[in-house]
């Protein structure tokens, strides 16, 4: 399980860096979100990783798992999902004004936008 | 308990939301909220202030939850000092706003309002995770602020200005989910008190959430080698919105002030030195980075970029050794350089609104409509901006100096900073006299090059206003650094303060 985890977390880590170098605005937006999908993943096992506990203490239960990092994902989702909307529609305003969706918008010509 | 530390967060909260509901569509509307608004959170800084002057930090907790299970807010002088500086900057921004720059685009002020709730929630967050969380609310508030006005080069350095926070953040959700993982553990003061405890084998995790932490902070205060995002976003942006971003710069420096004072302080045996030690040299490239762009820069914006990139690298140098004296002169040198950056980015505005054809750029080809008040304004800023007397910059970098006349970085930082600040002379000369002096000018009379008449009374009140406030800090500049020794000796002794 935490080779599967740590497999998954740093897959979507280099893909996402991968993306994120790309000069469309398209898959750099797809790279911010694989990496944050990666870090909300990584922060969530920073409690460790624990299979069938609830994470409250109970009464005569087998243990508890730790919900501070559940809390903590649960903000950097809503926040990752707002500003992801953020960069979604400026790339679509820069892509409208401009007719290229090259990340510095340069290069109008065919050549340039046939190229990559 | 006081709830005054609440109103810096409550205020803009409240009157943004209000102002999207009711005043989205009504200029004059959304201008008397804004400036209201600017001006409620000036008075209640004006509290803090005293009353953090009083020397007493407060510690408050939200909801009655006790610490460290709960939320809590900290002010102590520093905070109320940036509160303070960031009120008086946002009240001129909204102010300067009025003469045109709000019709550009909708929602100018409410996106103003959400940037100061997410920088003085970051001056008081008392853990790691509410940092995050203000740092977020300011950044998505700059976002729409970088774009406002729109405009191909604007979009551009915005989507990129977006990615690469947007990268900033993930590292800091990483740097946090490290020292959560070694500690069990968010809150400055308790990280500060369990540092000690982790245990031999977890040093290497610890020191790498410490340099992930740092390196965060570093981008967002834009130190080398993070830096190239700043030019690129703030020459392109509406300048009136880069006097509020000077600001937010210098959250990034306060972070990395506030986060070594309640966890490193003390504690520097449990990690490698390696996650602190890069920030002075960075800080040196910075400056020489920051100075090289002032003199090739072919717009005054861009040059007034580089101008704050630069003392934003003199204050990496400053706050990079953690020395108590050199601290208290980067805090006069970090208040004196967001003013003057602030006053410096109302000229380039006013520059712009007056040549609508070539905007900032550096040339004598296009004519200028007269005002002698904004050459005078230029030669004032200009003078701020490289330490020239008799201005407090010059004030700021002879303490800067000062403080390093017995480190063993003696060499290195005095000719740096002697060097740089005479490239930023010679390129402000240079730009002063193409624009002010070979310019061909219009008089007034035969009106603005496009139709229209041009208001720039706000910006002129402004100007005025940062000036007298530059030239205040140079005449009591022995109060106030004897005010910053002692924040500095508070901010210092705060964690080895018993637990309450």
């Amino acid at each position: 399980m935490e080779l599967l985890v740590a497999l998954a977390v740093g897959l979507m880590t280099a893909t996402g860096v991968y993306l994120l170098l790309r000069k469309r605005s398209f898959p750099v937006i797809l790279g911010t979100m694989m990496l944050t999908y990666a870090v909300n993943l990584f922060l969530f096992s920073m409690g460790r990783l624990a299979v069938n506990r609830p994470p409250v203490i109970q009464v005569g239960g087998n243990g508890y798992t730790d919900p501070v990092p559940q809390a903590l994902v649960l903000t950097a989702i809503v926040i990752s999902f707002g500003t992801t909307a953020v960069i979604v529609t400026l790339a679509l305003r820069a892509f409208l004004e401009a007719a290229t969706d090259r990340v510095d918008l340069a290069g109008t010509t065919e050549k340039d936008s046939a190229e990559s | 308990m006081n709830h005054w530390i609440m109103f810096p967060l409550l205020i803009p909260a409240v009157v943004a939301p209000l102002l999207i509901l009711t005043g989205r569509y009504d200029e004059v509307l959304s201008r008397v909220f804004s400036v209201g608004g600017m001006v409620l959170q000036l008075l209640v800084a004006i509290v803090l202030a005293v009353q953090a002057f009083g020397g007493e930090i407060v510690r408050y907790e939200l909801g009655n939850w006790p610490e460290p299970y709960g939320i809590v807010l900290v002010l102590d002088r520093l905070a109320a000092t940036m509160l303070l500086m960031a009120a008086v900057i946002g009240l001129l921004v909204a102010l300067v706003s009025i003469d045109n720059q709000d019709e550009q685009g909708r929602h100018f002020h409410p996106l103003l309002l959400l940037q100061m709730l997410g920088l003085n929630g970051a001056f008081i967050a008392g853990d790691l995770f509410n940092l995050f969380v203000f740092f977020e609310v300011m950044l998505i508030a700059a976002y729409g602020l970088a774009s406002h006005g729109g405009g191909r080069g604007r979009l551009a350095a915005s989507f990129q200005f977006v990615a690469i926070n947007l990268l900033g953040s993930t590292l800091f959700l990483i740097g946090i989910g490290l020292l959560y993982a070694v500690t069990g553990e968010l809150n400055l003061r308790e990280l500060g008190q369990r540092l000690p405890a982790v245990s031999e084998a977890q040093r290497g995790l610890l020191s790498c959430g410490i340099a992930v932490v740092v390196t965060v902070f570093a981008l967002k205060s834009a130190v080398f080698p993070f830096h190239f995002w700043l030019p690129a976003t703030y020459s392109r942006s509406a300048p009136v919105i880069v006097a509020l971003f000077g600001v937010t710069t210098k959250v990034g420096i306060y972070s990395l002030l506030r986060f070594y004072a309640s966890v490193l302080a003390g504690n520097e045996a449990c990690f490698s030195p390696w996650a602190l030690s890069w920030v002075f040299p960075a800080g040196i490239v910075t400056v020489v980075l920051g100075a090289l762009g002032v003199v090739a820069a072919r717009g005054l914006g861009a040059m007034a970029s580089f101008a704050m990139l630069s003392s934003g690298g003199v204050l990496a140098m400053c706050v990079a050794g953690f020395e108590p004296e050199r601290i208290g002169a980067g805090l006069f040198y970090l208040v004196h350089s967001t003013i003057a950056g602030a006053c410096l980015f109302f000229v380039v505005e006013g520059v712009i609104r007056r040549r609508h054809d070539v905007g900032d750029a550096l040339s004598s080809s296009r004519p200028f409509v007269r005002h002698g008040l904004l050459g005078a304004g230029f030669l004032v800023a200009a003078i701020a901006v490289v330490g020239m007397p008799p201005l407090s910059g010059f004030v700021g970098k002879l303490l800067v100096l000062d403080s390093f006349k017995d480190s063993p970085w003696h060499a290195a930082s005095w000719s740096t900073i002697l060097g740089t600040s005479l490239l930023g002379l010679v390129g402000f000369a240079r730009a002063g006299s193409v624009l002010f002096w070979k310019t061909p000018l219009l008089d007034v009379d035969s009106g603005p090059p496009e139709g229209g008449r041009i208001h720039t009374v706000m910006t002129f009140i402004a100007i005025g206003i940062l000036v007298a406030v530059l030239a205040m800090m140079a005449i009591f500049a022995g109060v106030i650094t004897e005010n910053l020794r002692i924040t500095t000796e508070q901010l210092l002794s705060g964690r080895v303060l018993p637990h309450d």
